[in-house]
């Protein structure tokens, strides 16, 4: 028997996302659910009824109707508590609850004998987890509409211009924390032209900033504050005197400050004070990110824009559902996700597996039981910090340069093969021999010394060019063709020597012009 | 121009070609080392030919053989295309080893300078090693020509108990030497001498045979090493420092080069040498047990334009099929569109990708690409997880996992280009073939991986036409 999945209409006022788009329906009864929307619940978010129901979904004419008949229910916002009241005993409901915040509405959701799963509670650092990640999938659209409601307000252009009617400078935009928000704040604001500075407790991710197109800006304070899961911690007072200072300074520069400094189970920390405030340039902007946790400026006001000594202060709550078509669609696709891990039989029944890491996270309250926190997961916490000192040395060039030693054993053999072979050559060879031998060894050595700082890319124009010298072997053939001959040699074969000779230069010849020139064509082509 | 300002100016040569080699440590610098190397070079046989051990009865002669073969191969140099490249070096390694035989010859049958005691045994060794060495590289050379060419077929030839064979032939070459170090006259030498010749060319045709068309890097590298040591043999025997110092550093650069190669292959050089390799003797079907499993997924050239175009990194991959298909000009395209649209595309080059050590960098300098985003394997592996798109091109081997996963594959521990590791791979094959080693590789078959079937330029060309629309 499949389950009706159940979309209610979102009641908490201003709230336009809609927890399943028309597309995601589709994929839901591929499945194997039923789904039904409560009328008019895409409306805010641009899918009306009629695309609903080609989706292959039912309309239900009321909240009641619905959440009476569903198996599961796909919510955006955390339910009230006549929502749950109205929802049958043994369902199942998905959606934001920030347990943490709530522990009034997860004894509700108990006594209702729900059972629950909080996307954001998801066990973030499972990266099978990435794609159910609401959060940061709505982070990422409210770093983009931080930077979007922030332009609404600015009153001059992002990008430097030069026109006929004068130079518009660029626009100076510092981002206060680089997590997914951040980051898309930092990228949209950069598209758009302005000058983007970030600063980040955590220094790992100045890489990314600067790949976004911003400029990390340092805290002049060593300190590292990583906290796991991919937020941050608090910080020590001495970081923290040096962070005001460094915030100061961004403030009196910026044209724009966008905050998204949170630290979980905290009220956002207020890096943003009523002096720096006043100390930024009259029409500038600060858009705060964290106004739902209390703010990262002090003169926020929670869901509302304020001007404040010139400074026009954005604390809007709802950035993410203010792109409502957006949130929804990755908002419903990020459930989707979940549905078919709880779904993985594709036969329309959830099974929800409290052995599976993210599942067990997610889940809240497990048929009427409250199971959350959960337990913590065995995982490797923080990127590992050692990292740079566990790389092993780095081979230095090739095989044998100076951080390879060869072991003792083998040293010692060569040494007395050499030691040997050198005795021989010295007891049995005349004098005019040992010059000769002498330029050889030392000849092999410089040979060997060069070649190893040969760059990989030209071993092919180095084979070439060794082949062209090679060709000095015509030397050889030179001193043959017409020698200063004695008085008279006998049997001297003068004339098969000049042949040999000539052939013999007549090949080196081909060889020697021929190298080098395939040397030059082929190097000519090697450019930047 | 007296013997002493000849020798000053070997000296000089000296120098010039020991820059010469220093320069190609960076293509900045390569192109004065080739300039180095022929003003080294000019002066080396101006200073013969005015020197004291030319008179002047030669000169005709001289500049008669110089206006022939420099003319010749000049053309060559000129009319050869960029992916024949292994062909003309080899073929250029035999005329070295021949030339170096004639010399030889040609100096044992002078009797102008007349040697006594153990400074004539000494040049006799000379003499019979300097021909043995050119010998060898002369017939190993044409061998490694057609190999490479395609005149000959690029599979091993193993005759039964070759490595017997090989050692009746070194016993029966010291066995000569030591006859013709007795002989009394230059007729009675020549016999035990022209019996080696034979038997030095035989080996060398035999042992390049026995070598599969993956190791050719190493074969040519080695064959050039070879060419040196010819040419610092020739040097001993005639009492030549110049030939002995440049032979001297071909040959030892020649040598780490095959050192190189061998490394970048995980192979012990003797085995290479040996031959062999991927024909199903001894140990290579080992592992059979590891078949990979799964399925293939192929994909279109619109599909892959269009994973290319949504990514913002790129790796390319090369190896002889590019070469094979001539299809460096069109990735040269691909990825100027690509990086005009902001993708980072780079080049992941192998050690041992093509027929020759640095095969690819050449074909993608032909094809304009800077060679500031072409890099080495160990220059990008740890790129590759953070890489959206990585597109092997005609390439197998290096870019086997098996290499690092499955410890009785044939390749196991051989260094390879992790492009399993980047979110989406192409593979752009004419078929599900396996490569040279001759061994099945799992990448095909990974979920992240596409293959688009079909000869490389065709392919390319499609994916090009669907970028650009």
């Amino acid at each position: 028997m499949s389950l009706t999945i159940g979309v209610p209409r979102e009641t908490f006022a201003g709230e336009k996302r809609v927890a399943t788009v028309p597309e995601v329906v589709e994929k839901l009864v591929k499945l194997g659910f039923a789904v039904k929307v409560e009328t008019g619940a895409g409306a805010a978010a641009n899918c009306d009824d009629d695309t609903y129901q080609a989706a292959g979904a039912g309309i239900a004419g009321s909240a009641a109707e619905l959440l009476g008949n569903s198996d599961i229910i796909f919510k955006v916002r955390p339910p009230t508590a006549e929502e749950i009241a109205l929802m049958e005993p043994g369902s199942t409901l998905i959606g934001f609850i920030w347990p943490a915040q709530n522990p009034e509405l997860m004894q509700q959701l108990a006594d209702r004998k729900l059972t629950v799963l909080a996307i954001d509670s998801l066990p973030r650092q499972l990266s099978r987890a990435q794609k159910m990640d609401a959060l940061t999938s709505m982070a990422s659209i409210s770093g983009y509409r931080a930077v979007i409601e922030a332009a609404n307000a600015f009153g001059r252009f992002f990008n430097g211009q030069i026109t006929a009617a004068g130079k518009v400078p660029p626009a100076k935009v510092f981002i206060a924390g680089a997590g997914v928000a951040g980051l898309a704040a930092i990228g949209t604001a950069a598209n758009l032209g302005a000058i983007v500075r970030a600063n980040d407790t955590r220094s790992e991710v100045a890489d990314q900033v600067v790949s976004l197109g911003g400029e990390f800006v340092k805290v002049d304070y060593e300190e590292e504050g990583s906290g796991g899961g991919g937020y941050a911690k608090v910080m020590s007072e001495g970081f923290q005197q040096a962070q005001r200072e460094m915030y100061a300074k961004q403030a009196r520069e910026a044209d724009i400050i966008i905050t998204t400094a949170l630290i979980p189970g905290k009220p956002a920390p207020k890096l943003i004070t009523a002096e720096m405030v006043k100390s930024m340039k009259p029409g500038s902007v600060i858009v705060d990110m964290a106004a739902e946790q209390g703010g990262n400026c002090e003169l926020t006001v929670p869901g509302e824009a304020v001007v404040r000594h010139g400074v026009t202060i954005i604390g809007y709550t709802d950035l993410a559902s203010r792109l409502a078509k957006q949130s929804s669609t990755l908002y419903s696709n990020n459930l989707l996700r979940l549905t078919e891990e709880l779904c993985k039989t594709k036969d329309g029944v959830i099974n929800v597996n409290m052995e599976d890491d993210a599942i067990r996270g997610l889940t809240v309250v497990k048929d009427g039981a409250i199971t959350w926190p959960p337990p913590a997961l065995q995982l490797p916490t923080p990127p590992a910090k050692a990292k740079p000192a566990a790389t092993p040395p780095k081979k230095s060039g090739h095989g044998h340069g100076a951080g390879e030693p060869t072991s003792g054993k083998s040293l010692a053999i060569t040494f007395a093969a050499g030691a040997l072979l050198f005795w021989l050559v010295g007891a049995f060879a005349p004098a005019s021999f040992l010059a000769h031998f002498t330029v050889f060894v030392l000849a092999c050595f410089i040979g060997y010394m060069v070649i190893w700082n040969v760059t990989p890319a030209l071993h092919t124009p180095l084979m070439s060019v060794t082949n062209a010298i090679s060709s000095i072997i015509a030397v050889g053939a030179l001193i043959q063709v017409a020698p200063p001959l004695g008085d008279a040699i006998d049997g001297r074969p003068d004339m098969l020597i000049l042949g040999l000779a000539v052939a013999a230069l007549t090949l080196t010849a081909i060889n020697m012009f021929g190298g080098f020139a395939v040397t030059r064509r082929m190097l000519a082509m090697f450019r930047k | 121009m007296s013997s002493s300002l000849v020798t000053m100016a070997y000296i000089a040569a000296t120098i010039l070609f020991i820059l010469s080699l220093g320069g190609l440590s960076n293509p900045e610098t390569s192109r004065r080392g080739n300039l180095y190397g022929i003003v080294g070079m000019t002066i080396a046989v101006l200073a013969t030919v005015f020197g004291p051990r030319v008179t002047a009865a030669g000169f005709p002669w001289i500049i008669g053989s110089l206006a022939v073969g420099g003319t010749i191969g000049l053309y060559a140099a000129r009319k050869v295309q960029m992916t024949q490249m292994p062909e003309l070096v080899a073929i250029m390694h035999s005329l070295v080893g021949l030339a170096a035989c004639i010399v030889g010859f040609a100096s044992y049958v002078d009797t102008s300078i007349a040697f006594t005691g153990s400074e004539k045994t000494i040049h006799e060794v000379e003499i019979y090693l300097g021909i043995l060495i050119g010998a060898v590289t002369f017939s190993g050379s044409v061998i490694a020509f057609g190999k490479l060419s395609g005149k000959i077929s690029g599979k091993p030839v193993l005759l039964p108990a070759r490595h017997w064979l090989n050692l009746a032939g070194l016993l029966a070459v010291i066995w000569f030497g030591a006859r013709f170090l007795g002989a009394h006259d230059i007729d009675a030498g020549m016999i035990p001498l022209a019996v080696m010749t034979v038997i030095a060319l035989l080996f060398g045709i035999h042992m390049v045979m026995a070598i599969g068309g993956a190791d050719m890097p190493v074969v040519v590298s080695m064959l050039n090493s070879y060419s040196g040591w010819a040419a610092a043999a020739t040097g001993f025997m005639l009492s030549n420092d110049l030939l002995i110092v440049t032979g001297a550093l071909v040959g030892s650069s020649g040598a780490i080069l095959s050192y190189i190669m061998c490394q970048a292959m995980n192979r012990n050089f003797i085995s290479v040498i040996a031959g062999g390799f991927g024909t199903g003797g001894g140990t290579a079907p080992a592992a059979a047990g590891a078949e990979p499993a799964g399925e293939v997924t192929p994909i279109s050239a619109l599909e892959t334009a269009e994973l290319l175009r949504d990514s913002k990194s790129v790796i390319i991959v090369p190896g002889y099929g590019m070469a094979v298909a001539q299809a460096q000009h069109t990735v040269y395209e691909i990825t100027k569109l690509l990086r005009d649209r902001g993708v980072n595309v780079r080049f992941g080059i192998h050690p041992v990708a093509g027929r020759m050590p640095g095969h690819m960098n050449v074909l993608l300098a032909e094809a304009k690409v800077p060679y500031d985003i072409v890099f080495e394997m160990d220059e990008l592996n740890e790129d590759f997880p953070d890489t959206d798109v990585s597109m092997v091109i005609g390439a197998n081997d290096i870019v086997n996992p098996a290499a690092e996963d499955d410890p009785t594959s044939p390749i196991a521990g051989m260094p390879v280009l992790q492009v399993w590791k980047a979110r989406n791979s192409i593979v752009m094959k004419r078929s599900m073939a396996s490569g040279y080693a001759g061994v099945d590789n799992p990448l095909f078959y990974k979920e992240n991986n596409r293959m688009l079937f079909g000869d490389a330029k065709k392919m390319l060309d499609e994916v090009l036409v669907a970028l650009k629309d």
